[in-house]
């Protein structure tokens, strides 16, 4: 199970203060000994989704290991803006090499670790959406199908954001991008195309896979842990909205995370060894426009009741394959 | 101890005595027996410690090794052709991030036409990609170079490409002698990385540089580059007091002491080369030929004392800069700017072309006499290359140039070629 989300009777909500938690369920960053290994002082933008999902990610990857992390990082937006050297940003072993190939980098890293004995240092790769299911794709896939023990976690906002907006294959259907504009009788990405990399990844038998959204970092943490507490081959696909891609206000960015996912367009769950284990249930369902209307790159969707619909129609798809409903209050 | 063995074997054995830690895989002809016998090596427990991996492509297969060295495992793997391509943005991440890794390149053509066959063209596109890139001419030389590139790697905080002749070297049965572990090691110390990922001592490696410092690191790329031409000649004499053999440094020559002549190669085809120097010279022919071991960094000063007495200087060479000529005698007329030398340039061997006595013979008596046009293709069919260019004068769907080239050289000619 991913993190548990508990109706707490002192506040009515699922909402509460660490003091109320076991210190087990504390979020890392409540605690006095959080690594901080992504540190303030970085360049992203303001309500950069990317660099709130790497901290929590990373912070909890640190506290699994006992502080004994390395991590590869493909090139992209967490890459630039955490390393304008001498500034960086990283308190960890850090290594950027390539856009391509972060999951291979981090397979040799690992077999170095594993040849030299030191059993307690675990390898993370991350990469955006780019980095990972379009440039680095291949490698990842090797690094799958070997098994290799790294965790790779890709940062998900849908697109390629450090250089300027343009549509990789995880761009959703109907999103204006700078090479998808919004021009024509079906403005913005084409509907239909696109890659799912986590059930790619399911289909490779890894041992663990899991989504997961920077409005619920407990379960960002949680899954993390998780992860750690494996060895092999591992992927999680964080959702991270982009401000600045996407067209929303800064403030929106744990907002439109959350509505993404109880709106189903986004569903969240864990497979083992290519079976699903657990599903995030939707507590409040919404319709997607509710999710769009805040930003600009569906703009004209907005406006299309064609592609509305279409939109509408994957989130239902999504409600009804990965069993969504029954969450509700 | 002295063994008839495949020239892969003999390269495969002495990067095992190397004792890699981390070797990857990927097969592409003809570098692939080495990294199956290594394989061997490891499964067999002949080779301790070492990760052995198959991965997923070349770009793979530095990338991973790109994240071993950076983890301060001693590296290593093998390429060529096509592969060295499909690697080649990693080729120049790993020197830019100073990774010691050694990678051997059975060296061969780049399509199209896809042609498996040896030339040099491989490693010539990644000349410039700050790798130290020594060719060997003969298996005894790549076993023993293979030992000293870790060093020399290791030492300067750079990778090393050992070059040698695909087929000719990698598939050829020939004495060679294997040196033994206990030697090996009194030569090439444990790999102590000067920067590795660490827990304990967290750094940020392959961070972004901007204008104000890329054009430092960039000259101290070529600085340390240059560091090697002393430094390759040093552990050549180390090896040689441990081994008693000679690799020969940064260049060999072969009886250039008063010859007028001098044919400047890389890599096997000296042994011909030799054989018809041999020949003329008993024909009276002031004749001798050098050899370039180190082709980065490029030896310019040993190049130009070599070549100053000469009065013609012939480079022969198996690559081919399409719209400018030579590769390797455009770097030998730097070497020998001011000098008052003729520099001819000889293209042969392409995708496997036979060199031949017969035509070396031709070409260097042609040579003598000043009878070579500043550029000449060795042995190529006139012919064949007019027919075609008279086809693309009289039809413009004149189709594609190399099926119509097998088309008029016909399958017999072809079979023999091969």
């Amino acid at each position: 199970m991913a993190h548990q989300q508990v109706k707490f009777y002192q506040t009515g909500t699922l909402t509460v203060g660490n003091r109320l938690l076991d210190e087990d369920n504390r979020t890392v960053q409540a605690t006095m000994d959080r690594s901080n290994s992504l540190d303030s002082g970085h360049r992203a933008c303001q309500g950069c989704g990317e660099a709130l999902g790497a901290r929590y990610a990373i912070d909890a990857a640190m506290r699994a290991t006992d502080n004994q992390l390395i991590a590869a990082n493909a090139t992209g937006c967490l890459e630039v803006f955490t390393t304008p050297y001498p500034e960086s940003a990283w308190r960890i072993p850090w290594i950027h090499s390539l856009f391509g190939n972060a999951a291979a980098v981090a397979t040799g890293i690992a077999a170095a670790l594993k040849v030299k004995g030191k059993k307690e240092v675990r390898v993370i790769a991350q990469g955006g959406d780019g980095g990972t299911t379009d440039i680095g794709f291949g490698c990842l896939s090797g690094m799958f199908e070997r098994n290799d023990d790294v965790l790779y976690i890709c940062y998900d906002n849908q697109g390629y954001m450090n250089t300027g907006v343009q549509r990789s294959s995880a761009t959703p259907g109907g999103a204006r991008t700078a090479t998808t504009m919004p021009v024509g009788p079906q403005p913005g990405a084409d509907f239909d195309k696109g890659k799912n990399v986590p059930s790619i990844a399911m289909a490779h038998n890894i041992p663990y896979v899991a989504t997961a959204s920077v409005d619920r970092l407990h379960d960002l943490e949680a899954k993390v842990k998780k992860a750690m507490s494996m060895h092999g081959a591992r992927y999680i696909q964080v959702f991270v909205p982009c401000p600045l891609g996407w067209g929303s206000q800064p403030a929106k960015t744990v907002n439109l995370a959350r509505l993404a996912i109880e709106s189903g367009i986004y569903p969240l769950f864990e497979a083992e060894h290519g079976e699903i284990t657990s599903v995030t249930k939707i507590r409040n369902l919404v319709q997607v426009d509710e999710y769009l209307k805040h930003q600009r790159r569906f703009a004209h969707v907005m406006k299309n009741p064609e592609q509305l619909s279409a939109i509408q129609a994957t989130a239902d798809r999504n409600i009804q394959k990965y069993g969504l409903l029954g969450g509700q209050e | 101890m002295l063994k008839q063995i495949e020239g892969s074997h003999g390269v495969a054995e002495a990067v095992a005595l190397c004792r890699p830690e981390v070797i990857c895989c990927y097969p592409i002809t003809p570098q692939t027996h080495i990294v199956e016998d290594l394989g061997a090596l490891v499964k067999s427990g002949k080779l301790e410690n070492c990760e052995y991996i198959n991965v997923e492509s070349e770009f793979g297969a530095l990338s991973v090794g790109i994240g071993s060295s950076a983890a301060g495992a001693r590296t290593y793997t093998a390429t060529a052709s096509q592969g060295m391509l499909f690697m080649a943005e990693a080729v120049y991440n790993a020197s830019g991030l100073g990774l010691p890794i050694v990678m051997t390149v059975g060296n061969r053509a780049i399509g199209a036409p896809i042609n498996i066959w040896n030339d040099q063209t491989d490693s010539m596109s990644v000349r410039d990609a700050g790798w130290i890139q020594l060719f060997v001419e003969d298996n005894q030389q790549a076993v023993d170079i293979h030992i000293q590139a870790f060093k020399i790697a290791e030492r300067l905080s750079l990778p090393v490409m050992v070059c040698m002749d695909g087929f000719i070297l990698t598939h050829a049965y020939e004495g060679i002698d294997v040196p033994d572990q206990e030697q090996v090691d009194k030569f090439l110390p444990p790999f102590e990385p000067r920067q590795s990922l660490d827990p304990n001592d967290p750094i940020s490696l392959g961070a972004m540089v901007g204008p104000e410092a890329y054009t430092e690191v960039r000259y101290l790329a070529h600085h340390k580059q240059t560091q090697a031409l002393d430094l390759i000649p040093e552990i050549n004499e180390e090896f040689k007091q441990i081994f008693g053999r000679d690799s020969g440094g940064l260049i060999s020559t072969y009886n250039i002491e008063d010859a007028d002549t001098v044919i400047v190669t890389l890599g096997s085809v000296i042994g011909t080369i030799q054989e018809v120097v041999d020949e003329q010279r008993s024909q009276g022919a002031k004749i001798g030929a050098l050899t370039i071991r180190s082709f980065r960094p490029f030896p310019f000063e040993a190049i130009r004392s070599a070549l100053e007495g000469a009065k013609r200087v012939v480079v022969f060479e198996k690559c081919l800069a399409v719209g400018l000529g030579g590769i390797v005698a455009t770097n030998v007329r730097l070497a020998l700017d001011g000098v008052a030398v003729t520099v001819y340039t000889v293209i042969g061997g392409l995708g496997g072309r036979p060199i031949t006595r017969k035509s070396l013979h031709h070409l260097f008596e042609n040579a003598v006499k000043d009878e070579l046009e500043e550029v000449t293709f060795l042995d190529l069919k006139t012919d064949v290359v007019e027919r075609e260019l008279e086809r693309e004068r009289q039809l413009i769907r004149s189709g594609s140039i190399a099926e119509n080239i097998l088309r008029d050289v016909g399958v017999v000619d072809a079979a023999k070629t091969a």
